[in-house]
């Protein structure tokens, strides 16, 4: 009885590692680093290098907890209404945008 | 032999070791800010040498700084709160603090006695001893309503009559900060300038200090020789109707471009170069230009004025003619190319380009690049011209 929740967790982590491979496999790792680059000197001039905040708000991980991955790529691709946020979708493609939305929950230092 | 040599070697190379320092003026030196590196380079402008590297100076994203009235020292202004003297003769910092959590720039006192810092974490204006450091005053800016943060504050610059000016992003105010007596500073303060002020400036002379507006059109205009008059709209009508573009990066209003009675300031959100005529605060035309201008810089005779651009177009600068307003010349230094400043009488102007780790150096008559300085990823050039310019 006691193994039985162990199961689908290990079975939930597989899957999770391999989700996260698939993703991260999708972006070549030269495209990684320019978009890890571009996060820090571009949307740093906002945010800060270290994202730790400027005229635009944190990108720290703790900031993100309660935001969902499809959400935090959406308000990069899209931008944020209302706010001087602008859409990055000239820029990102949508896994790209997943994909530095997971590294932003993960809490990145690009 | 070897060790003589290698002494006398030390001794030519133009990069002087820390701790020994140099016995000339400053009047032709300047700094260089290495952003990802939290480091500086003290720049020789007549010889077109790096002097010094200071390093250990923290988050230096948007790092920004003024000199004392002297020309001796720096004072830097970092992301993370830092706040650094440094001697650019010697090398060295004099003294570094941390005064605040997150801060956007600061501004020394018309005496050169004092140093403000504006932050945006904690919100507010901190005051310092410029000989020291030692703290001064603290004025926080107002609390949100929302909850118990504080209005960012941002275009913090000095004015004539020992005062500061600086403005709320958050809660669209202007506020004149007095510090004729250092032990109680008097505020004035201007609500509903307009909303989201995101950058300030003041003029050369000192009278007008001008905010600029992310969440309206239009620009915030106080008479700093009539504050009892209250701050004024202008140019809101520019652009309106018109569908903004998405900005990627604000534009900077500090050094604000004046030729003649005409100022030249960068349209938000607008691939354009305003026009504007100083004597009665009218647009006198939009130049069209390659992207969105970021910084827009008159070379010190008030002939030309550079643009660079904001991502995806900051590897361009032009150059626009002030008579004509025509574009005279398009060229690409790199990527990256995030800060102009000229040399005082304007012969020269130095560009920092951040994607190939250099300054490059124009002459501003041929428009020909003359000199290449190594420097790591830089941002803001800074010269002691400054120490002499109110709001610089």
């Amino acid at each position: 009885m006691r193994l039985k929740p162990a199961v689908p967790n290990l079975l939930l982590t597989a899957l999770t590692i391999t989700l996260a491979g698939m993703a991260s496999a999708d972006i070549a790792p030269e495209r990684q680093a320019e978009l890890l680059y571009l996060l820090k000197h571009d949307c740093g001039s906002c945010h800060g290098m270290r994202l730790e905040g400027g005229l635009g708000p944190s990108l720290k991980p703790e900031r993100f907890r309660q935001w969902d991955t499809e959400t935090l790529a959406a308000a990069i691709l899209y931008g944020r209404p209302g706010t001087p946020m602008p859409p990055w979708r000239p820029f990102i493609t949508e896994p790209e945008a997943y994909w530095l939305a997971g590294q932003l929950k993960k809490g990145i230092q690009p | 032999m070897m060790r003589t040599l290698l002494v006398i070697l030390m001794f030519l190379s133009p990069l002087t070791a820390a701790g020994e320092c140099l016995t000339r003026g400053t009047g032709d030196l300047g700094i260089v800010i290495e952003r990802a590196s939290g480091s500086i380079k003290v720049l020789d402008t007549s010889r077109h040498e790096v002097l010094f590297r200071v390093e250990g100076l923290g988050d230096l994203s948007h790092a920004s700084a003024v000199y004392s009235r002297d020309g001796r020292y720096a004072f830097l202004f970092g992301r993370d709160g830092g706040l650094s003297k440094v001697d650019i003769l010697c090398g060295t910092v004099v003294k570094r603090l941390v005064q605040g959590g997150n801060s956007i720039g600061g501004a020394i006192s018309q005496d050169g006695s004092l140093v403000a810092v504006s932050n945006y974490e904690p919100g507010g204006v901190k005051i310092f001893s410029a000989e020291d450091l030692s703290p001064v005053a603290d004025i926080p800016a107002t609390p949100l309503e929302t909850g118990e943060k504080l209005s960012k504050t941002v275009g913090l610059v000095d004015a004539p009559g020992q005062r500061f000016a600086v403005s709320l992003y958050d809660t669209g105010e202007s506020w004149i900060i007095d510090m004729q007596d250092p032990k109680a500073p008097a505020i004035r303060r201007f609500t509903d300038i307009g909303r989201l002020p995101y950058d300030a400036l003041i003029t050369p002379d000192g009278r007008y200090y001008i905010t600029g507006l992310f969440g309206q059109d239009g620009l915030s205009l106080l008479d700093l020789w009539y504050p009892e008059k209250g701050p004024r709209l202008i140019l809101e009508n520019y652009g309106k109707g018109e569908e903004k573009l998405p900005v990627y990066k604000m534009p900077h209003l500090e050094g604000w471009a004046i030729a003649g009675h005409r100022a030249f300031l960068p349209a938000v959100g607008r691939h354009e170069v305003l026009v504007v005529d100083m004597s009665n605060w009218s647009q006198v035309a939009r130049i069209p230009v390659h992207g969105q201008p970021v910084f827009v810089m008159a070379r010190p005779d008030g002939r030309q004025i550079w643009v660079n651009y904001a991502f995806p177009d900051n590897d361009t600068i032009q150059i626009i003619d002030t008579e004509s307003l025509q574009i005279v010349k398009t060229f690409k230094p790199g990527k990256g190319a995030l800060h102009m400043e000229f040399t005082p009488r304007g012969e020269e102007v130095w560009i920092s380009i951040r994607d190939k780790d250099e300054i490059q150096v124009y002459d501003t008559q041929t428009l020909e690049q003359t000199h290449s300085l190594p420097a790591e990823k830089p941002s803001g050039i800074f010269f002691t011209s400054r120490a002499h310019q109110t709001g610089l």
